[in-house]
């Protein structure tokens, strides 16, 4: 069957045969013929958010907890420059993302008109592809493009902007497979040669680590299979970036916990002793390797990873194989067959050992709940619903990843890459559109809440009964905690001065509000937040001098990390201070 | 006090197809900018009769390692075919065009067309008082040239920047 369409027509068209569920978006001027086409259409369900960041971060927190592309319409302008901020984050932590932008009609396109803006231009370098549109003719073609490019490879966000003329515009139509380009085909599989070396060398190591990360949730379910039957077959430890929990149990005897900055002793000392690493879908990211020339020294590395750029970015490795995760896990596997192992259990010996420094342990506190025990005490009442939880950036944001386990993929939804405060409400309203059964938390911070705190709204009109979980220290935590560390405790413009009524502000989006003041409160008030059928902000007062710990200071080595107890000097020289 | 460090670099020379669609030179370009990466020169045009697909040179410098990356980064970039770095591949041609207009009277202007003559410059628009010449070949025969006009007269250049081939049979 073929017709005459609108190009608003057939991008819904093609949307539905893609099994889009949810479009995540915001109306304007140079949208309208596409939200007209919206307009009854049963099969797509819209959410209307308040804010087009938070479109962008419904989408991503939607793709990451369902495994499936997250989608965007926002209107030409200000729409598509507000969606940026969630379009970079999605860049930088590998979501697929299809983002619709209307743009003004092509022949204004270049004059200034009202609401344009060059959308093209300001996304090209934080989407992986991005398009103009200037034929409805070319749109189905485009969009079925766009879904692969997003879906696979290294995924990540598309944007196709479509002047106003082009969404009213007609062409011919068809149900069929769409004429476009085939030009994208990322390489999957590593080579039978990389797959030998690869067995050679875990056959021959003593104390090998895998570090692992976001690369392998995106891989799939698969993959995480996959890598815990690796991880059987060879008994190494396993440690992951913030990206990657989820994709190993964290209650195996094997987990070291989160390494970097933030992550524990083990983790950060198993790294740097190690004599092989495997590292399977992680890029050695800065907030990981600490200071490079000092990163794992004495060690051999396998790079697993799809995307070829990931490669030797920052640390040289001596066996890159370029695939996805799950299949040159597999592949891997199947080349190590039978064969003996060396015993490692001097290395498991020595790792235990570091973990007897029990590095995430922190001090009671009489006067004020300890932050890391008001994320424990969230993890001990809710773990029977296996909870998705996002988050804000910050130090709750590395409470949560510390002390909040995590058993399987999907769980978890943080921006890494980015860092982008605001993030997490939104993201959990995305997540409990595709997972309407399950209990969806932002554990959040009180000054990152406020970034895109209208979203209140939003999760009221679609009874979404989202949590958010806000560990109150009056303060922007980590940025005070870097300012104590580093720059002599001159709080600059750091304290979260005329804070709302957290609690208040909720019962004026038609939330349920609760307070938390002080331990005894602690897990009635939990309770209470999972036993309310609605969306609930708990409103949980916490130390306001905590710190997070361990930490490698800037510009330090994963072997030189603070711990709690440690004395901390005021200063820093101005090498590390120039390190981000 | 920090100070920036420096680390050794080398000089490359690639090749770029490309989808030829809107966009596609301003995104590589962009990339080179985003990324902190050099572009000493850069050439482009179509290279198929429908024109879909144009062959980009360019010509950049950085450490070994940043090298690498800008293969990457660009094959990465979904409308490109294909990179290839001639530096890597081995021998190669790599050719420049400049015009490069010389004015003078009396001796210098005999001495410029006599030097033209040695580096087969042609001659493309003559006055009785200016030449200008046309001159294709590696860039260093270029800077020669325009270095000896530069006491005979010289009133402008324009160059072209690199295409460049790698020398053999095969397509690299």
């Amino acid at each position: 069957m073929s017709e005459e369409r609108s190009g608003a027509s057939i991008l819904v068209e093609s949307l539905v045969k893609q099994g889009v569920e949810f479009v995540f978006g915001y109306p304007g001027g140079a949208v309208l013929p596409i939200y007209d086409a919206l307009f009854g259409d049963e099969r797509l369900r819209h959410i209307l958010v308040r804010h087009e960041a938070g479109a962008a971060h419904a989408a991503e927190g939607y793709a990451r907890s369902t495994g499936k592309p997250g989608v965007v319409l926002v209107t030409s302008g200000p729409g598509a420059t507000n969606a940026i901020t969630g379009i970079a984050d999605a860049f930088l932590d590998s979501i697929p993302l299809v983002v619709i932008t209307g743009q003004v009609p092509t022949a204004l396109i270049g004059s200034d008109a009202f609401q344009e803006a060059d959308t093209v231009g300001i996304s090209r370098h934080c989407t992986k592809h991005n398009y103009l549109v200037k034929d409805p003719a070319d749109l189905a073609g485009v969009i079925d493009e766009a879904f692969q490019i997003a879906t696979t490879g290294r995924p990540g966000p598309v944007l196709i902007d479509i002047p106003k003329d082009v969404q009213i515009a007609t062409a011919i139509w068809s149900e069929g497979p769409t004429q476009r380009h085939q030009r994208y085909n990322p390489r999957t599989q590593g080579t039978a040669d990389e797959i030998a070396r690869a067995v050679e060398m875990i056959a021959q190591a003593r104390a090998p680590v895998l570090y692992t990360g976001g690369g392998v949730i995106n891989s799939g379910p698969r993959a995480t299979a996959l890598l815990r039957d690796l991880q059987t077959r060879t008994g190494a430890p396993v440690t992951s970036t913030l990206m990657g929990l989820g994709a190993f149990p964290a209650d195996h005897a094997d987990w070291l916990g989160m390494l970097g900055m933030h992550g524990t002793y083990e983790a950060n000392m198993a790294m740097n002793q190690a004599d092989l690493i495997i590292c399977v879908g992680a890029r050695f990211d800065d907030r990981v390797t600490g200071r490079l020339d000092a990163f794992a020294p004495n060690s051999l590395k396998i790079h697993i990873d799809i995307d070829r750029a990931s490669i030797n970015k920052t640390v040289q490795v001596d066996l890159p194989i370029i695939g996805d995760c799950a299949i040159v896990l597999g592949q891997i596997i199947d080349g190590l067959g039978t064969r003996a192992l060396p015993d490692i259990s001097a290395w498991k010996a020595q790792v235990d050992q570091w973990r007897a420094r029990k590095s995430l342990s922190y001090p009671a506190n009489a006067a004020a709940i300890m932050p890391q025990l008001a994320v424990e005490r969230l993890y001990a009442l809710t773990k029977h619903k296996d909870p998705v939880i996002s988050t804000e950036v910050g130090q709750h944001q590395m409470w949560a990843a510390q002390y909040f386990p995590f058993f399987s993929p999907n769980k978890w939804l943080t921006s890494g890459g980015l860092g982008t405060m605001g993030y997490g409400l939104p993201a959990a309203i995305g997540a409990q559109c595709g997972n309407p059964d399950s209990l969806v938390i932002d554990i959040a911070g009180d000054a990152s809440i406020q970034m895109n705190i209208q979203e209140l709204g939003t999760a009221t009109q679609y009874r979404l009964p989202v949590k958010v979980f806000i560990l109150n220290n009056e303060w922007m935590g980590m940025v005070r905690q870097w300012q104590e560390l580093t720059y002599e405790s001159r709080y600059s413009n750091s304290y979260s001065d005329s804070l709302p009524d957290f609690v208040k502000l909720a019962e004026a989006y038609g939330w349920k509000g609760i307070r938390i003041e002080n331990e005894s409160q602690l897990d009635a008030g939990i309770q209470a937040m999972i036993d309310h059928p609605g969306p609930v902000i708990v409103d949980c007062l916490v130390s306001k001098e905590a710190n997070c710990f361990p930490m490698i200071p800037s510009g330090a080595a994963h072997t030189e990390m603070l711990l709690y107890g440690d004395e901390v000097q005021g200063t820093m020289d101005d090498e590390a201070k120039a390190l981000v | 006090m920090t100070h920036i460090q420096h680390e050794i670099e080398e000089r490359h020379v690639l090749t770029v197809t490309v989808d030829n669609e809107a966009g596609i030179l301003a995104k590589i370009a962009g990339l080179f900018t985003a990324r902190g990466y050099n572009i000493d020169s850069l050439t482009v045009a179509d290279i198929t009769d429908n024109h879909a697909v144009s062959r980009i040179t360019i010509v950049t410098h950085g450490p070994r390692s940043q090298i690498d990356q800008i293969h990457a980064q660009l094959e990465r970039l979904v409308p490109v075919h294909k990179v290839v770095d001639l530096t890597e591949v081995g021998p190669h041609v790599a050719r420049e065009l400049a015009l490069v207009k010389v004015a003078g009277i009396g001796e210098k202007r005999v001495e410029a067309l006599r030097i033209a003559d040695v580096f087969r410059a042609k001659p493309v628009d003559t006055t009785t008082e200016s030449f200008i010449f046309e001159l294709t070949g590696n860039p260093d025969k270029i800077d020669s040239f325009v270095s000896l006009m530069r006491d005979l007269g010289l009133v402008e250049v324009g160059r072209t920047g690199i295409v460049a081939m790698a020398r053999g049979a095969a397509e690299a």
